[in-house]
């Protein structure tokens, strides 16, 4: 019924462009992680880069958000060029990531991993935070407000004050997304959030990416193996294929390609 | 009913108590819900406001006297407050369970129908579309939270706030309107219309009149000295008639403050930070809380386990005398006294019962170690029997003279009648009014005097106190004539930690045998203990190790019913460990989680025929559903095994 479809096909506006890749190529010594890849992210889309092992996808996604800085070609971010900034330039610039191992504080609870990740937002100096009543107090409580609305989007009030090591991989997992969304970014990086999840967790994921996407209007650049899931969520996709760009289209096109069906989905055709 | 006082003179309808609440008491606490990880809370003054601009926003809307009201969702304070603004406008609300699946709702939004639905969230606007088309009569959806809603443009769906503001409006321009409304309500109208979760067959709409839940509310709470002072904590299903005549009833004739957990997955949290003084919950949750006390405790250092078992061994021997007020040696006060500094005191204070003044179990048979821990520890914890047709309450243990074997005596108002069949009749101010559009029930229910059937057989004893064993359809007689209550043997089953759930059979037949459910966090605790390695329900079940482990339990079931000259008889000579655990998406238990014992039968002939021949195990498929309505089949080998039957003269020595 069309009425109750309404999550498999978001009514989002897909804008402009809002990242170019141009042909970036990357080599770690002899190895060509990335050969010559271009390709555009547009506003409000979800894009999924796809491809076998050490195809180079992890590798795309540390020179977008700065990690690694490619040779050759260029990035531009917002119009702006952006190849050869930093990490922590493209989280001012609203970029944020999560991580194929997740990256948590294992000891902190969910709430403060989502307080950590409000960090950059917090604008007074190490004077007032030390002195802590008065304007740090208050600005605290604006970001705690903040992080509450993330842990109430993502249903995770049961486990707010459950340290995060103590959590099962699937809700960890909802957690480093929470604290990704906490630095509101613009531009969302998912490395394989959905990686060695049971069924039901990967599901749950889906809708929460599909939700963050739909509710704040946020773009994501998204790694992942599962290609049921990468066909049901992504608006467009990359595949990759020994650090080269082997298909660029919408998931049914994609799909139906012999080159990556050869290299990648492995069903034999005659 | 007409012939029955009013309940207080002009305050006979909820909307009435709410402006008298609002008058007398406007700055006191109504309503708490914890939201954005604060808890939030509204005056009486505040919720007299916002029930009066939803009132307003439904009359705007287009609801008229007499429609119904659908309620979907978890226990919100703002689907609470459609209840009473759906009464003051002359509507009647109809709570639904939350987690019904589509074509559950469809019925009852079907035989009761239902003009207008307020649900909770995107989840249950899914749901109700999903049969929207088969609902004519449905018009108009409205919703509390947003989220997730952007895209649906269908113009019968309103967001709940809007609804409000709009009422607002309606409210200046048409003055009196919500008064005059208010005003024309009468005691005798119809108040709300519970649909009974149906062991058997369809759910029934039970309609209760105002005088019905207020009366009842009130005989209660005056008899306990509830105050409106208390705090309680609402958690249990909106469709439920405790939660309405405690969460609604009472807090409205006394004027308590009724806190709504953050969600279903928090309420042990919310509970610790509210710290009810008045408490309600099914004995499952205080198995579940004892259980895990238990299971902490195991894991804690050794002096500290040391200290716990020497004052829990002080509380179980005279913790209930001091409790009832009975004598106990100066020596155990004393030790009892340091007990609640050291032990009893902080325990209580980790589970949110700190505050705890009053406590209410009923739905199923509590098992008497859990309900005496409880009391041990000084809570007033106590049973209650009753039904959606008497209103909740049909007798409470009285303070002082609680009895584990027995569900107290008649409740203020109420009174209680056996039948030579044995079946339990009860008259009270809260007798039901009839089933929705089913006279025949009714009939069979509700006598021409207004005496009601329960169902279930029992006897009063000798000091008034009433005996439940079992409904009284159930109980049979195996084919030697002995007598087989089989709810009786099942809750002895259910009263270890290890079984969740048991059904016995034995009516017209030889011996008895039982289908047995683990409970899978005991048993897997107890599996993780000895290093047994397993992957799920399934496989745990069909060890042969906790084969054994429940083996022990049916043999201690079977040396204590030796000990009861007219049951020892029944006792379990063949059972099995089911392979899957009943569930109520499956049809095998009620929403309230009894077992549906035809749906069970049934299903699972195989699986009785095996018990009853000389199998040893016996192959089983079964098709379960999911909670997001896929399905999938579970295949698996059941093992039988004996239990051991002691001969009715050695049971003392057993």
């Amino acid at each position: 019924m069309a009425e109750t479809a309404a999550h498999a096909t978001p009514h989002r506006q897909i804008g402009d462009v809002i990242m170019k890749v141009e042909n970036v190529s990357l080599s770690f010594g002899g190895v060509r992680a990335l050969d010559n890849v271009s390709f555009d992210v547009r506003e409000h889309e979800i894009l999924a880069i796809i491809g076998p092992n050490g195809a180079g996808k992890s590798s795309m996604l540390n020179c977008i958000n700065g990690f690694y800085h490619p040779q050759k070609g260029s990035i531009y971010y917002k119009g702006k060029r952006r190849d050869t900034a930093r990490t922590y330039e493209s989280a001012e610039e609203g970029i944020a990531r999560t991580f194929q191992n997740i990256a948590l504080f294992r000891g902190m609870s969910t709430l403060d991993n989502i307080m950590t990740g409000r960090n950059l937002k917090m604008k007074k100096n190490w004077f007032w935070q030390a002195f802590y009543y008065g304007p740090a107090l208050k600005e605290e409580l604006e970001h705690r407000a903040k992080a509450e609305e993330i842990i109430d989007f993502l249903e995770i009030e049961a486990i707010r004050k459950t340290p995060v090591g103590r959590l099962p991989y699937g809700l960890q997992k909802r957690v480093e997304l929470g604290r990704a969304l906490a630095a509101e970014p613009d531009l969302l990086l998912l490395d394989e959030p959905m990686a060695g999840m049971n069924y039901e967790e990967k599901e749950d994921m889906v809708r929460y990416i599909l939700d963050v996407n739909d509710e704040f209007g946020t773009t994501i650049i998204l790694i992942e193996h599962d290609m049921s899931v990468v066909m049901d969520v992504s608006d467009r996709v990359v595949v990759l294929d020994y650090g080269k760009k082997l298909a660029e289209g919408v998931p049914d096109e994609v799909k139906a390609n012999p080159d990556v069906i050869d290299a990648y989905l492995g069903v034999s055709h005659d | 009913m007409s012939g029955e006082p009013t309940a207080m003179s002009g305050l006979d309808t909820f909307p009435k108590l709410l402006a008298r609440n609002s008058n007398v008491r406007g700055d006191k606490p109504a309503s708490r819900e914890k939201d954005y990880g604060i808890w939030q809370t509204w005056s009486w003054s505040d919720v007299a406001g916002e029930i009066r601009a939803l009132a307003c926003g439904l009359a705007a809307l287009g609801f008229q006297r007499g429609d119904r009201l659908a309620i979907i969702g978890d226990n919100r304070p703002h689907l609470y407050w459609a209840m009473t603004a759906a009464q003051a406008v002359g509507g009647v609300p109809v709570p639904v369970y939350q987690d019904s699946v589509a074509e559950e709702m469809q019925y009852v939004l079907e035989h009761a129908e239902c003009r207008f639905a307020v649900v909770e969230n995107q989840e249950q606007v899914d749901k109700l579309l999903e049969v929207r088309d088969r609902l004519p009569k449905l018009e108009t959806i409205i919703y509390h939270f947003p989220r997730g809603m952007r895209h649906y443009t269908q113009d019968f769906l309103h967001l709940y706030a809007d609804v409000q503001d709009k009422g607002r409006r309606h409210d200046q321009s048409n003055p009196g309107l919500y008064d005059g409304e208010v005003a024309r309500g009468k005691g005798d109208d119809l108040a709300i219309m519970l649909y009974t979760s149906g062991t058997t067959g369809r759910p029934k709409g039970v309609m209760l009149s105002f005088d019905n839940c207020i009366l009842t509310a009130k005989n209660a709470a005056e008899w306990e000295g509830l105050t409106d002072d208390d705090e309680m904590l609402a958690y249990l299903p909106m469709a439920w008639v405790g939660d309405n005549i405690f969460s609604v009833g009472q807090a409205y004739v006394t004027g308590f403050c009724v806190a709504c957990p953050e969600s279903s997955d928090t309420v042990l949290d919310d509970l610790r930070e509210i710290g009810p003084t008045y408490f309600f919950a099914p004995p499952r949750i205080f198995e579940n809380i004892l259980t895990t006390v238990s299971i902490r405790i195991e894991d804690a250092a050794g002096w500290k386990q040391a200290m716990y078992h020497y004052f829990m061994d002080v509380a179980a021997r005279v913790g209930r005398d001091i409790l009832d007020g009975k004598s106990a040696s100066m020596s155990d006060r004393i030790k009892y006294w340091l007990g609640e500094i050291l032990v009893y005191g902080p325990l209580k204070n980790v589970l949110g019962l700190s505050r705890m003044r009053l406590g209410y179990t009923a739905g199923e048979a509590i098992g008497p170690d859990i309900f005496d821990f409880y009391r041990s520890l000084g809570l007033n914890l106590k049973q209650l029997y009753g039904s959606t047709e008497a209103s909740v309450f049909i007798t409470i243990q009285p303070n002082g003279d609680i009895r584990s074997d027995s569900v107290g005596v008649p409740a203020p108002g109420v009174d209680i009648r056996v039948e030579e069949t044995g079946e339990v009749m009860f008259k009270s101010p809260g007798v039901f009014q009839a089933y929705y559009k089913n006279d025949d029930a009714t009939r069979d229910t509700k006598t021409q005097d207004g005496w009601v059937h329960t169902g279930d057989a029992g006897f009063l004893d000798e000091d008034g106190h009433l005996k439940i064993i079992d409904r009284a359809k159930d109980v049979g007689k195996l084919n030697d004539g002995t007598l087989l209550a089989p709810k009786y043997l099942e809750n002895k089953l259910k009263f270890f930690p290890y079984v969740s759930e048991a059904v016995t059979f034995g009516s017209a037949r030889d011996y008895v045998a039982a289908f047995i459910n683990i409970d899978l966090e005991a048993v897997g605790n107890w599996a993780e203990r000895r290093g047994l390695a397993y992957t799920g329900y399934t496989d745990l079940a069909g060890r042969p190790e906790v084969l054994d482990l429940i083996k022990d339990c049916v043999d201690k079931v079977n040396a204590d019913l030796a000990g009861d000259e007219k049951l020892s008889g029944s006792q379990i000579k063949r059972f099995l460990i089911l392979h899957k655990e009943l569930d109520a998406d499956d049809g095998e238990l009620t929403r309230t989680r009894k077992v549906r014992r035809n749906v069970v039968s049934e299903r699972y002939g195989d699986l009785i025929a095996a018990l009853y021949s000389d199998a040893t195990s016996c192959p089983v498929e079964v098709t379960v559903t999911f909670e997001d309505g896929r399905t999938d089949t579970i295949r698996a080998n059941l093992q039988i095994r004996e239990g051991e039957i002691v001969r009715a003269g050695a049971a003392r020595a057993a």
